[in-house]
């Protein structure tokens, strides 16, 4: 988004006063908490009006969202959050849009809604929160749950194979896509910040843990001890550097090699440099998806702003059309367009 | 040569050939040219769902139905007096409809021995002569032929110069009744203005077929229809699907309101979509979403921000709709949902008509979950039903279902248009902005008509969440406790009830207000209802006629007005719809009249029906 915060506010906006009345009703321990909380004090940071901000999901743990926020917001129904923005932002462009979604809501029931969505390209923020579990329906697979895993759905193990979210959004040609998690609330508050200024539909996914029926499924990423060597935090024009500055990922023509910087055999000049803009090279990010627990020489998941890119949006496009409209056949009159081309007289 | 000119009082043409003929064109422009000189009229066009279904084949046949007359004319005419048709499968299809002793005019190229296979006539037959046989008038005219050779000199090919064989058959048919070329001249001029040869084509087939009735002796009649009498006024000739989109487009005018329409092609509403979207100078949003769901959920974001909110589609598309409608209940937002019916249930008949969505519109939801459903009757009368809807869900805050039919969308007739003054305005009271931080605003708060405030986003001090979760009386908070449901499920019911008390009372449409027989209609049964109560109140028959804009709810006196007759008849396109609701409601006997072969019901059928009803007396 590229709305400037308003510099009329009475009073300046804190964290607390985006948080509404109603009690949180998520799990103890729920990882949904710490992404409310970041952006709660995102928006008070940013310094945005309440008045002008609106929260839309869909169905799902994560989709209570908007009860908590003291903006305006809408809990609509499973998977149609994304239609639902389209036609409010379409309405009224003016207005600050954030989509709350899930990975079932957002890519299961809600899946070609999602596509359209991210090639449409209307000015919105979506939020992710991935926690490889359907929650809200009491511990079912989801379709970013691992081939074999066990739920009451799939006592024998999952069959499905597991949508890459990422992967999938830059197949759509999404115009922003960054990756981060419940448990490095400075990274996330800065990837919720990017997200805001982008102009166009900025997906971020939160992994988020569900201490209930998936508890740890994204650990091997967000433990601090493991953070290391399973993660890379991705920064434009940098290197991709992992490992604590010990190792690094350079390209072998068009494969992705995992290099040890000790060694002396490569150093940080050889390393492949992060180029948002880089649609090829945002794909083979988004790529970067082994799981470490089962292939050791897994490449590290990135995190991060993995792409981004500006392109007209929907919005934009649609108003301009109108006046382009206006412009060409005037303004609209009813008479004459109710008379139509031909008409006759009865006397 | 003489030629007698005759005056007729009414006569009904069909146009039929392969779906790649050009019949829709060539009966709509005809149309267009009939209301010019002044004749009641009324459509039907009859096409295959196959874009170019295999060519000469009984499936490809598309026709287009037109009545005209110096009377009031109420139907597009059960039989016809003059088939014209471009091959052999085009007769066969309609061999049945014609009028005894009626005119067969016939393309005799499509007549050859391969139309003669594809329309699985028998080796060797001669339908043309059978026809004769049978007591038919036949003009058979080499039309393919006569339209190659007046275009020897043309640049065109030849696949591009049969395409104008359509001209000459209108050409024909303007001389027979006594028509000038110029409709059809400033037609064709705007419409192939950036391509002259084309033009030029086309002008010359039109006048090769004109010239063609007037010097060949084969033909000695023409044929004049003095104007119906009709009521003084500017008129245009409107389809049903035009006079909706324009009926919503000034409604967002006189609400002062910006129009948002999410929708996904489905026929036979695609045409409001089209139509739409080429008025975008109005101001007019089109969302052509990914799927019927995206629609309806567009429209649900765009009511919520405070937009004119409409979404078109036809039953199917109601199926899939069906939770962003629940939605949009819950929220209690104002949004006309349209549903142009067509026959079902599934994929069902798409080109074809019925009126069998109404259980539909009245039940179709999960919940209790009642909402306001009006019809319109026919093509112009589609202006004024788009209209109320959008005034009735903007002043009761609740979704509206308006619910037209194939046959009224591409239908169409003479209208007599009303002048934009005098429409009448349509007040919207969005909850205003407050700077009262303190106080808590209350998003479920009811006015008298138990309607809540429309307070949208951007707006000061009015911050609040809403959802599909139900919610506390007037707090809006969600809420799961036993008694709060109950009340508001009563609410909801008791909201749409109250609409009642701002509509009129029903009226009778024709004859009196107490008798025998009542026959009461909805939707696009209107034409075929008057004209039969017209004729068997001109027989002296105890009879009337209502019919039915608002489904629900009922007109408030409408109980009382069905037991001011003996019997109710109740023809529908479904199997009994209304009829169900009717009883259910006021527990009273229906006779019901159905039929579900995807057409309207004729004239004749009904009148024999009710007829038969009025003979008991």
């Amino acid at each position: 988004m590229s709305t400037l915060p308003a510099d009329n506010l009475v009073k300046k906006l804190k964290a607390k006063d985006f948080a509404t009345d109603q009690d949180v009703r998520w799990c103890p321990g729920c990882g949904d908490y710490s992404i409310l909380k970041q952006v709660q004090s995102v928006l008070a940071e940013l310094e945005l009006n309440k008045d002008d901000t609106v929260f839309i999901s869909g169905i799902g743990c994560s989709s209570r969202f908007p009860y908590y926020m003291e903006t305006y917001g809408m809990h609509s129904i499973h998977g149609r959050a994304p239609a639902v923005v389209a036609g409010l932002k379409l309405a009224n462009p003016e207005l600050d849009v954030w989509m709350i979604t899930g990975d079932g809501d957002g890519f299961s029931i809600g899946g070609n809604h999602m596509i359209h969505a991210l090639r449409r390209n209307l000015d919105i923020n979506m939020l992710l929160f991935n926690n490889e579990i359907y929650g809200l329906t009491k511990g079912q697979y989801s379709p970013t749950s691992e081939v074999g895993k066990k739920t009451k759905s799939s006592p024998l193990g999952s069959l499905d194979h597991p949508i890459n979210p990422l992967a999938l959004a830059m197949g759509a040609d999404a115009t922003f896509v960054a990756r981060s998690m419940d448990r490095d609330p400075k990274h996330l508050k800065e990837m919720l910040k990017r997200s805001y200024f982008h102009k166009g539909t900025a997906l971020l996914e939160i992994y988020q843990n569900c201490n209930i029926f998936n508890d740890g499924a994204f650990f091997i990423f967000t433990e601090k001890k493991n953070r290391p060597d399973t993660t890379i935090y991705l920064e434009h024009e940098q290197p991709l550097i992992f490992g604590g500055g010990t190792k690094g990922i350079r390209l072998d023509g068009f494969k992705p090699q995992i290099v040890d910087l000790n060694e002396g055999k490569y150093t940080v000049a050889d390393l492949w440099i992060h180029d948002e803009q880089d649609q090829m090279k945002g794909q083979m990010l988004t790529r970067f998806f082994d799981d470490p627990r089962t292939n050791p020489a897994a490449l590290p998941r990135p995190f991060g702003v993995i792409y981004s890119t500006e392109r007209p949006t929907y919005d934009d496009m649609l108003f301009a059309q109108l006046d382009e409209a206006v412009n060409q056949f005037g303004d609209g009159d009813l008479d004459a367009m109710i008379a139509g081309g031909t008409t006759w007289e009865i006397k | 040569m003489s030629t007698i000119a005759q005056t007729t009082e009414e006569v009904t043409i069909k146009f039929a050939g392969d779906s790649g003929d050009g019949m829709q064109l060539t009966g709509t422009l005809f149309t267009n040219d009939t209301a010019l000189t002044g004749s009641d009229l009324a459509t039907f066009p009859d096409f295959p769902a196959e874009i170019r279904a295999p060519q000469g084949t009984l499936a490809g046949v598309s026709g287009f139905q037109l009545h005209f007359g110096s009377k009031k004319i109420f139907t597009p005419g059960d039989e016809v007096d003059v088939l014209v048709a471009m091959n052999a499968a085009a007769l066969k299809a309609n061999l049945g409809s014609i009028k005894r002793a009626g005119t067969i005019i016939a393309s005799t190229d499509g007549f050859d021995k391969k139309n003669l296979r594809l329309a699985k006539y028998a080796d060797g037959a001669k339908p043309t002569e059978d026809a004769k046989d049978q007591g038919f008038t036949v003009y058979e005219m080499p039309v393919t032929k006569l339209t190659r050779t007046c275009l020897k000199e043309s640049p065109l090919g030849m696949k591009e110069k049969d395409r104008c064989k359509n001209m000459f058959v209108l050409g024909f048919l303007y001389w027979r009744y006594n028509r000038d070329l110029q409709s059809t001249i400033d037609y064709l001029n705007r419409k192939f203005k950036k391509k002259p040869d084309v033009l030029e084509a086309n002008m010359k087939t039109l006048k090769a077929g004109y010239h063609y009735g007037e010097t060949t002796e084969t033909f000695t009649t023409t044929y004049n229809i003095e104007p119906a009498p009709m009521e003084k006024g500017t008129y245009r000739s409107v389809m049903g699907n035009q006079a909706l989109v324009m009926g919503l487009v000034t409604a967002s005018k006189k609400s002062k309101l910006p129009l948002f329409y999410g929708s996904y092609p489905i026929t036979p509403a695609s045409d409001i979509l089209h139509g739409l979207a080429s008025y975008k100078h109005f101001g007019i949003k089109t969302f052509q979403a990914e799927d019927e769901i995206a629609a309806v959920c567009a429209t649900v974001g765009a009511a919520y921000g405070g937009n004119l909110a409409i979404t078109g589609t036809s039953g199917p598309g109601v199926a899939l709709k069906g939770e962003g409608i629940g939605l949009g209940l819950m929220l209690e937002l104002p949004m006309v949902i349209v549903n142009v019916q067509r026959g079902g249930p599934s994929t069902g008949l798409p080109t074809k008509t019925e009126q069998s969505d109404l259980l539909q519109a009245f039940y179709g939801r999960n919940g209790d979950s009642p909402l306001p459903i009006i019809a319109t009757k026919s093509p112009s009368d589609c202006f004024d039903a788009a209209y109320e809807a959008c005034r009735m869900t903007l002043q009761h805050m609740t979704p509206v279902i308006l619910l037209s039919d194939g046959y009224i969308a591409n239908g169409a007739e003479p209208w007599k248009f009303p002048k934009a003054a005098d429409i009448p305005a349509i007040e919207v009271n969005f909850v205003p902005p407050t700077d009262d931080d303190e106080a808590k605003f209350m998003p479920y708060e009811r006015d008298e008509k138990h309607v809540r405030g429309w307070a949208i986003p951007g707006t000061k001090g009015l911050a609040h969440r809403v959802g599909g979760l139900e919610k506390e009386a007037n707090t809006g908070n969600v809420s799961y406790d036993p008694a709060n449901h109950e009340y508001m499920t009563k609410i909801r019911q008791a909201k749409v009830d109250e609409i009642a008390n701002h509509i009129p009372e029903q009226a009778i449409d024709n004859g009196p207000t107490r008798g025998n027989v009542l026959v009461l209609g909805w939707g696009s049964t209107y034409g075929v209802i008057q004209s039969v109560v017209d004729a068997l109140l001109m027989e002296g028959h105890s009879i009337a006629h209502a019919h039915l804009r608002y489904l629900n709810p009922f007109p408030r006196n409408l109980g009382k007005l069905l037991r001011s007759f003996d019997k109710v008849i109740l023809p529908e396109i479904n199997n009994g719809q209304l009829a169900k609701i009717i009883r259910d409601k006021y527990e009273i006997p229906v006779l019901q009249y159905n039929k579900i072969q995807g057409v309207p019901i004729s004239k004749a059928e009904l009148k024999h029906f009710v007829g038969s009803v009025c003979e008991t007396y």
